[in-house]
């Protein structure tokens, strides 16, 4: 494993909601990390967010640990769930309230 | 370097020949669309691997060429057949 997929090993499996963001937060620095920002924002489910913008290590290890070519990215207890739409989707149909609770 | 929407297309139906597709552009400037992609060789998958289905028929230009594609996957159900 390289030194990018072991510190994203890391934070993954070191955080039950962990979600993969350009910007942070509070200032969610593109429309799809917003609109993922807002869904667990609603959840009200606590969750740590990494600005891909400030590690680019990180903005371009992530892709190829996830086989997932765009950010955001949400993390649950180690797996990968998906991006803004699959989180959208899910949440729409109570999926992801169900995953989440399932964690906390 | 923005995409056509029947460049997408032809791109996913390349991939995935009974895939029914269809694109919304959203914002009107060729850059950001929503795609909704029906295909029964999505059965029995889950909603990542259905995305990753469409992102490897894009062959790489999603995140790159194609920042801002907002992407819906399903089987298709008894009322979409």
């Amino acid at each position: 494993m390289s030194d990018v997929n072991s510190r994203i090993d890391e934070i993954v499996k070191g955080n039950d909601v962990v979600l993969f963001m350009k910007g942070t937060a509070l200032f969610p620095q593109c429309g799809f990390s917003s609109r993922a920002v807002a869904i667990l924002d609603h959840l009200g489910v606590p969750f740590e967010t990494v600005d891909v913008l400030q590690d680019q290590e990180i903005r371009q290890g992530i892709k190829g640990y996830s086989e997932w070519p765009t950010i955001p990215q949400l993390y649950v207890k180690g797996e990968f769930v998906g991006g803004s739409d699959i989180m959208m989707e899910m949440f729409e149909s109570g999926e992801l309230q169900q995953l989440v609770a399932a964690e906390a | 370097m923005p995409m056509a929407a029947a460049d997408i297309e032809a791109l996913i139906l390349a991939a995935i020949p009974d895939a029914r597709v269809e694109i919304r552009d959203l914002a009107g400037d060729g850059d950001h669309y929503a795609a909704r992609v029906v295909s029964s060789s999505f059965a029995g998958l889950s909603r990542v691997r259905q995305h990753q289905k469409v992102y490897n028929a894009l062959g790489g230009r999603m995140g790159g060429e194609l920042h801002a594609l907002q992407l819906e996957t399903a089987a298709p159900s008894g009322d979409e057949q």
